[in-house]
């Protein structure tokens, strides 16, 4: 069969894995779902009639079913985009992770590029200017950002910037007083809360990414094509571009594609640090709250965003590498 | 059995030499694998210095195992001391009294035990499938990429959180692995693409002719070749380990009992909100440890390459005069 199709056959075939890990994960929770609710319920004197009603309006799960039955309303509900209703914001799961998924993406991205880049042009010239000053403090800058984790630079941030200068805002994704929309000053607010998130979550990734594309670059740079484009009296400029600099990123491609999905499980920590209100952040309050629906919704609107992203690096990946095969190796 | 002489040919792919004592071997065998990569390894100071850093945390370990250093208790110090201020307490005390230099002591051996079981988890499983699948090929291949496939597009964090909560890990070695629970996925798969590019060279084609078995050519022609990446990445699936444990533990998603690096943070920057800069040096202590240990593994991972890259291994045994410092080769941007 066909790699591409076969390949697009497999998302459905995921998205149901991950919504049939999310049932049995709801299932395993302390105590089971909605015990914690369930007390609450009673201790305000309701029936048990009335709390099933209410816990089936909750969440497509009806306690007194079979579990199949209860698994095959849960994945019917899925389909129909209907996670259930947030028990603490007291709205529908989705209309809430509508709001906050745009933010993540725009944070995820945003950031992953900036780092892609700046690595990119950092370590090519550590490469080019290999052996210099230039090149062993930007190697030891490179390994000291690598070992802080980006929390930490986000706690810094926030307790200089934010908290003692007031430089940045603390939290939020943009000013309330502002009204959404295409306006300058809603641009300008929604980057100078973005700020902060986004510088924190770049600074560690360039460092590594500039290691590994000095490292790429150099072994390029020792190899005969390279030499042999010089002998042609090609421009520099020509060789470093196409023949050094897309042969050192080529084997970082797949690299990206993992540390997309590390960087989306990372605004988890992230966006909380800074209240900032997007998927992770959301997660968290329903793990704070007990606020199962809302937990594993975003737990699986998060899952569903890396299995489209690792689609995506998957197709391209033909298009950019064409020396990739994609047929099946003989079996030993 | 068949003896090697002089005529024949030994097709045994393992033959036993009389003349050698096991003495002998056991000597040769570490001057091979142990004195001689030591000796390479330290001519390297970004080694070194990983080393050295590494040796430090696990002197911290046993200062708390042999209960060297006072523990960390409440009210045990004078309140919100400085750092440097009074020797008893070398980095200051915490709001309620507690000697920060404890706390960090007291949590080290159970961030290393977490560590270790996280990168030995991580590794392992990735060595195992990665291996097998780039090897194998076939349906073999296709059934272990699929798995693979569908545990590398859980993000690691939300899963862990959720698991957190489901499984509620006290022990260091089962927190360690519930941490990386689907990092190999995504190093196995990059295993898998070094393995195909080894599995139809000329050597593992005759191991293969010979009639070998899978399990011995993935350790005997495939494993070696595969050493240092393996290596690095232990050492960044062990930084990920530390920056998960102490990211959840900061948020306080994850149940706890003592005291670790995570939770003195969280409480640090809670108050540091109130306290401001006063409370700087009890922020500081716990990121300094985290980020030592964290640059003492990836010095070390750097240095590792050496170990293994045959070309600067030559240079001891004088086969070769002009050995270029060869720069590291890693593919890994995590």
């Amino acid at each position: 069969m066909n790699y591409y199709l076969r390949r697009t056959i497999r998302i459905p075939a995921t998205i149901l894995g991950v919504a049939t890990l999310t049932f049995g994960l709801i299932r395993l929770l302390p105590g089971g779902p909605f015990t914690q609710l369930r007390i609450q319920l009673r201790r305000r004197g309701m029936d048990a009639q009335e709390i099933n009603a209410r816990i089936e309006a909750l969440q497509n799960i009806r306690p007194e079913k079979s579990l199949p039955e209860q698994y095959l309303d849960y994945l019917i509900g899925v389909v129909q985009l209907d996670l259930g209703q947030s028990i603490s914001l007291n709205k529908p799961v989705i209309e809430v992770i509508g709001q906050a998924l745009p933010w993540t993406v725009f944070i995820v991205v945003v950031s992953t590029l900036l780092m892609f880049v700046l690595g990119v042009l950092l370590g090519s010239l550590q490469a080019y200017w290999e052996g210099t000053t230039f090149d062993s403090v930007g190697s030891g800058l490179s390994i000291l950002f690598m070992s802080i984790p980006y929390y930490i630079y986000a706690v810094a941030f926030l307790v200089v910037l934010a908290f003692s200068w007031g430089v940045f805002p603390t939290s939020a994704a943009a000013d309330r007083s502002i009204e959404a929309g295409f306006t300058v000053a809603y641009a300008v607010s929604v980057l100078h809360h973005a700020a902060l998130p986004i510088i924190s979550f770049t600074i560690g990734g360039v460092g590594s990414t500039a290691l590994s594309m000095r490292g790429n670059s150099i072994q390029v740079l020792g190899r005969e094509f390279v030499e042999v484009a010089r002998l042609r009296g090609l421009s520099d400029q020509r060789i470093a571009t196409r023949y050094v600099a897309m042969n050192a990123i080529l084997p970082m491609y797949t690299g990206l594609l993992l540390l997309v999905g590390f960087r989306l499980g990372g605004t988890v920590v992230l966006e909380e640090i800074f209240t900032y209100p997007g998927l992770g952040f959301y997660l968290i309050e329903g793990v704070n709250a007990n606020d199962y629906p809302l937990m594993m919704g975003c737990f699986m609107v998060i899952t569903i965003a890396l299995v489209l992203a690792v689609y995506f690096a998957d197709m391209t990946y033909g298009l950019i590498d064409p020396r990739i095969s994609v047929g099946d190796a003989d079996e030993y | 059995m068949q003896m090697s002489t002089d005529t024949d040919v030994n097709w045994q792919s393992e033959q036993t030499d009389e003349t050698i004592d096991w003495r002998d071997r056991l000597h040769e065998g570490f001057v091979l694998r142990v004195y001689e990569p030591a000796l390479i390894a330290w001519n390297d100071r970004r080694t070194q210095t990983g080393l050295v850093i590494v040796v430090l945390y696990l002197c911290m370990a046993l200062v708390d195992l042999f209960g060297l250093w006072r523990d960390a208790s409440t009210s045990q110090a004078p309140r919100m001391l400085g750092a440097f201020q009074n020797w008893s307490y070398p980095l200051g005390t915490t709001q309620s009294g507690v000697d920060v230099l404890a706390l960090i002591i007291d949590s080290t051996p159970f961030i290393l035990q977490m560590v270790l079981a996280g990168g030995v988890w991580a590794t392992g499983v990735a060595v195992i499938v990665g291996t097998i699948s780039g090897y194998k090929g076939g349906l073999t291949d296709s059934v272990i990429t699929a798995i693979s496939d569908f545990f590398m597009s859980i993000p690691g964090l939300p899963l862990v959180i959720v698991l957190g909560i489901t499984l509620e890990p006290e022990s260091p070695l089962v927190l360690g692995v519930i941490l990386t629970i689907n990092y190999w996925a995504g190093l196995g798969r990059s295993i898998r693409s070094q393995v195909l590019s080894i599995r139809n060279e000329s050597y593992v084609e005759a191991s293969r002719a010979m009639g070998t078995n899978t399990v011995r050519i993935i350790r005997k022609d495939i494993l070696p070749n595969l050493m240092p990446y393996v290596l690095v990445n232990f050492v960044f699936a062990a930084r990920y380990t530390i920056f998960a444990a102490v990211a959840l533990y900061f948020l306080g998603v994850l149940p706890y009992t003592g005291q670790n690096w995570g939770i003195t943070l969280n409480y640090a920057y809670n108050q540091g909100a109130l306290f401001g800069l006063e409370a700087i040096h009890w922020l500081l202590a716990p990121i300094i440890a985290i980020v030592g240990l964290a640059c003492g593994l990836i010095l070390l991972s750097q240095g590792m390459d050496r170990i293994f890259n045959p070309r600067v291994r030559t240079r001891l045994t004088g086969e070769s005069e002009s050995v270029e410092s060869t720069p590291e080769h890693t593919t890994e941007i995590r």
